[in-house]
This record gives structure tokens, sequence and C-alpha cells, in this order.
């Protein structure tokens, strides 16, 4: 076989121009598969990672997936709020170390306004654990202090010490603002790929502030208690949304689980991030499914196009066939020339592909990272694609079967005298 | 002392499926280093006696003989290798293997047999004296084959057909598409480099006034 391969380069390097216009068709099809792969990937762990510091989520009790909706990813709404003695009775628990209150249910200009603590800013992990960092700014202390998501600050163009007015409800309806109790911007977050980008970040106190003369979602008419009075107020709210725990020890998580389930001032659950997201991601990962199909397609039509390319070749190459054979070439060896080349311009799509790939998420990981909130992009071959470069070289070696198997059958017709 | 480089007896063939064509040939011999001019018209079945002897197809009745090797009834395998080691073919036209160099095209029965490359032991060396006995310009051996004229490509399938001393060598109408004062020229460095070479030569062509330049001639049967 050793002859073949030298004349396989030769008879090839003789069409570059078709085989090279093939080179890149499987060469992008490949990139393409490889790329979806790898971004499916990284976006599935950079969802499961949305919150990866907490160890559990504490909601009214439903469904686990509302839960996590609207705690982690602001959509939907609360069937209930949770009472502030429930949750400081479930953050004293000994297994705790750290719990961070989460009020939902005001807007600025479409961004969900979440109330909470300084200790968000501590304990909030994202990612691979990655602690939440400033571009500008630092926590909010006073009671009208706004930190704002890498979003808001980029889409609506704040700088710190902007003063922003909040919205009741999630959509900016006129009338329904607090106008009278405008915050300053004090912290700008840097961009995380999670849904904290979108936040506007508020005390719980300030929640408190801006809703006192209000009831049953609309100001009472009337009455109107301006900024600098509400700190005569007891500005201890009533109910929360939800809460994050962390515990000194992980595998408490069950036990806590259970005790907040049977929790007795009010129906209570708790669930656990990972696991709530990755059903989550069943439910949303069609689309991942659709989209590697689509480029599983894409690789077919590269195939198909080798196929082609290579059928239509055999007609000129009928003569180079007949010319081997009466130098002592076997069917065998055309057969071996054919796959051959297929496989050659295959390995060299994927090699190419690889290379791509791997350049674009070394060059454009770290932004898209940023940008999309997908975990890290893996430079290294994951143990899955390697199954992935399997199909595709199973797949290219069946389809080469094709044309080897018609320059047999053409090169035992034909003999020494090509009949053309 | 004198054995038969190829012996045929009592051949037939007919292509599967089609009852109309023939090929007979009770009797055909041709001893080592001999020459014989087989005289064929177009339609007797040329192609597909070269193609048996070839090895490329089998016979249903009779027998061919290469070397005292019953050649026809070996392995499809062994037929391809035999081929390689034993036979030289010179075709009409499209000898030469386009995007290969002059002397890659040369050298590549080499390739193929290791015995044929035993034999010449320096097949590089071979090649160019090959070529510069056949008359071929020295300047043209790294050309690709596709840039020379026609009579340049039949010296050069010339020179690979008897790289390696093969033992028979067959040659099917190489003066055809030559004009006429060149083709008795080639028929004579033909049969010199192949008397060199010590192989016995079957020459087909339907052009009797080359005959004269052969040990022996024969007429196929329409």
């Amino acid at each position: 076989m050793k002859p073949l391969l030298h004349i396989a380069l030769k008879s090839a390097w003789n069409r570059r121009l078709t085989l090279g216009l093939t080179l890149l068709a499987i060469t992008l099809s490949v990139t393409l598969l490889l790329s979806v792969e790898r971004i499916r990937q990284a976006a599935r762990d950079g969802f499961a990672q949305s919150v990866s510091g907490a160890d559990l989520i504490v909601g009214a009790r439903g469904s686990p997936l509302q839960l996590v909706l609207y705690a982690v990813f602001n959509v939907g709404e609360a069937s209930n709020n949770v009472g502030w003695q429930s949750y400081q009775a479930i953050a004293a628990d000994p297994a705790v170390a750290w719990s961070v209150p989460l009020a939902l249910g005001d807007s600025h200009r479409g961004f969900p306004v979440l109330g909470t603590t300084p200790a968000y800013f501590d304990h909030y992990r994202y990612g691979e654990r990655q602690p939440l960092r400033f571009t500008a700014g630092q926590p909010f202390n006073g009671l009208f202090d706004a930190v704002i998501g890498a979003e808001v600050a980029a889409k609506l163009g704040y700088q710190l010490g902007e003063s922003i007015t909040l919205s009741h409800g999630s959509g900016p309806l006129p009338g329904l603002a607090h106008a009278d109790k405008p915050f300053t911007v004090v912290g700008i977050l840097a961009p995380t790929g999670t849904p904290v980008d979108r936040r506007v970040h508020v005390s719980l106190a300030a929640i408190e502030a801006i809703h006192l003369d209000w009831q049953g979602g609309a100001p009472i008419p009337g009455v109107a208690i301006p900024a600098d009075m509400v700190s005569k107020f007891d500005l201890q709210p009533k109910t929360i949304t939800a809460f994050l725990l962390g515990l000194h020890q992980r595998s408490a998580v069950f036990r806590l689980q259970r005790k907040i389930a049977d929790y007795r001032g009010e129906p209570l659950l708790a669930v656990l991030p990972g696991v709530a997201l990755d059903q989550l991601w069943q439910t949303v990962g069609v689309v991942e499914k659709a989209l590697l199909g689509i480029s599983w397609l894409v690789f077919a039509v590269g195939l198909a196009g080798l196929a082609a390319v290579m059928l239509a070749s055999l007609n000129e190459r009928r003569r180079e066939l007949a010319v081997l054979r009466s130098v002592g070439a076997g069917p065998r060896h055309i057969v071996f020339l054919l796959v051959l080349e297929s496989l050659f311009v295959t390995l060299l799509g994927v090699a190419l592909s690889l290379a791509v790939v791997s350049v674009a998420a070394w060059l454009g990981g770290p932004w898209l990272a940023a940008r999309f909130g997908l975990s890290t992009l893996p430079l290294a071959v994951s143990p899955g694609e390697l199954r992935l470069l399997a199909g595709i070289f199973a797949a290219s070696l069946l389809v080469s079967l094709w044309p080897a198997w018609r320059a047999y059958r053409l090169s035992l017709a034909d003999g020494l005298i090509p009949r053309l | 002392m004198s054995t038969p480089a190829l012996l045929v007896r009592d051949l037939e063939f007919r292509w599967p499926g089609d009852d109309s064509f023939c090929l007979r040939l009770p009797n055909l011999a041709v001893n080592r280093k001999n020459s014989l001019f087989l005289y064929g018209p177009s339609g007797c079945g040329k192609s597909t006696l070269l193609n048996l002897i070839g090895g490329v197809l089998v016979p249903q009745a009779g027998h061919i003989e290469l070397l005292d090797q019953p050649f026809s009834q070996l392995s499809a395998s062994r037929r391809d290798a035999f081929r390689a080691d034993h036979l030289g073919f010179i075709f009409q036209q499209f000898n030469l293997i386009p995007y290969l160099s002059v002397l890659d095209n040369v050298l590549l029965p080499c390739r193929f047999s290791a015995q044929r490359a035993k034999r010449v032991g320096e097949p590089e060396a071979e090649a160019r004296r090959l070529l510069a006995a056949l008359d071929l310009d020295p300047a043209l051996l790294g050309r690709p084959a596709a840039e020379l004229s026609v009579g340049q490509q039949q010296r050069v399938a010339a020179a690979r057909a008897l790289i390696g001393q093969p033992e028979i060598l067959i040659a099917d109408e190489p003066t055809s598409a030559l004009d006429a004062e060149r083709q008795a020229a080639f028929v004579e460095l033909l049969l010199s480099e192949a008397r060199r070479a010590g192989s016995a030569v079957v020459f087909v062509s339907h052009d009797l006034r080359l005959a004269t330049h052969f040990d022996h001639s024969l007429a196929l049967a329409p």
C-alpha cells in the first residue's frame, strides 16, 4: 500500500482546487459542529452555575421550577411571599453559615429591582464560584443607594452618581413610579453573564421605604411621605420574596431542606439550585438539541459534497486507474486509494476545525463568558467531543466507501483498457 | 532450452450475458526472448485478449500459462502481483499518469514490485538510462507527463514497461498515434531495449507493414 501514498498525495494535489473547496466545506461544517458542541457544553455549565455559591434557595411552597425562575432569573412572580420571622428563624439554624434575603417586585425601566442586604455582595457566587466584582463604586450603604448590574449600566448609560427612580411592578407604567424617592447609583458590577447583570440592587429597607405610603399595590390617596421623613418609620420588612442559604457543611443540605419543608410557621420550599437548574435546562435543552441536529445536517451536506466530488472525478480518473492496474495494482489498491483520499480530506478538515475552534475559544472565550454567561470555553478536547470526532470519522469513512466501491466496479469493468 | 514465456491453449472467453461475442484462441506460444507480431484488425477481441493475458479477466475454458505458471488459475491478487513482477504494458495512448513526472511514471513498476526494483538495483539511474536509450530529452524528466507530446509519451511508456526487465512485454498498437516514418524507428528502439532486458515481446497491431521487424507473426481470427 506504500506506493499508493505517494500517488494519492500527488493525485490529490493535481485536483487541489475541487478538493480544496471540499476541504473548506468539511472544515466549516466540522467547525460548526464542534463550536455548537462546545458552546452547548459551556452554556449548560454556565446555566447550571447561574447561582453557584448558595446551597439552598428558599421560597413559598409551590413549584421548584417557578421558585428558581423568579428567584434566580427574575422571570414570573412568586405566588406567595415569605414572612420575615420565618426567614430569621431559618437563618438562625446552626447549620446556616450565611443567608441573603431577596425582595422582588419593583423595576427600573424594565430591569428588575432586587431588595437585599450587603451580604449579597459577599456571598453571591456564579460560574466557577466567582464572586461579584465592582467595576466602579461599592455596595449600597445609605437608604437610597443603588448598585446596578453591568447590562443596566451599559444599556442605560449610567455612571456613578446617576439619580434613578424605581417603578412599581415590572412595567414602567406612568403614575406607578416611586418618583418621589429617587435613588443614587453608588456601585456598578462587573459583567457576569448571569441575571445579576440585569438587576438594580437596593437595600431591603429601601424597598420598605418606597412602599410606606402604598397599599395593595397602589399609592394610598392623600398620603405622601417625603423621602427625608422615612427614616422615622420602622423599615424592617414584613415579608421577602425568597432567600439564599449557605451552609457550614454541604452534607447538612438535605437535613435542612427537610426541616424547611416541615417548617410550621408557613408552607415553605427549599431547592438545591444545581438540581433545579439542571431540570430547567432539560426543558430549554430542546433548542440545544435542535442546534446540534442542524449542525449534523450541515456536516452531512459537507460529506455529500465530498462524495459528489469524488464520484465526479472518477470518470476522468478511469485512465489513471487503468494505468495503475497495468503496473500491478489490484482492485483493493484502487479502493484503498479512494478511501485514503476521502479520509485525508476529512482528517485534514477535522484538524483544521479543531485549530479554528481552539483559537476561537482562546481568543473569544473570555468575552463570550462575560457577555453570554457561558462558563469558560474549554481549550482541550473533552470526552464528549472525542465521541463526536469518532462519529465524524466513522461517517466520513462510510461515505468514502461509496465512491471507492464505484471505482472498484469501474476498474473491474475497464480492466487495462478503459473504453471511453 | 527455449521454454515458452507465454502459452495459450484452447482459450475461450465470453462476456457474461452477451452471447454475440466469443473469443477463441486454440494455440498461441511465445518463447522467452522472442518477439511475436499479432495482427489484429479492430473488433477481433484484441483488448479482451490483452486483459486475459494481463490477468484482469479469466477465461471460461482453456488456460494461459506465463513463465510456466498456470497464470489463469491463480487467485486475483496473485495475478495482480504476477503482473507487477513479470509483465510490462504499452498501450495505444494515455499510458501515463498525467500529474506524475516523467521519472515517477517510469518508476511506477518498481514501486509496485519489489522484485523489479531489486533486479534494477538503482531504479532511478536505470530509468534515466532507459529514457536516454529511447531518445528522450533528459530535460523532460522532471516535467509532468501531461506536458509531453504523444511521441514522447509513448517512449516514456516504453521505458516504464521495460524497467526492471520483465520477462514479458505486451504492446498494444503503441505506434498508431505516431507518424509513419517514426513508427519503424520506435519499434526498432523498443525491440532492441527488449532484447537487452531479455523480454519476450507480444506486439499487437493492425499495421502489417511492421510485421517484418518481428521473429514471428500471427493473425488473430476476426
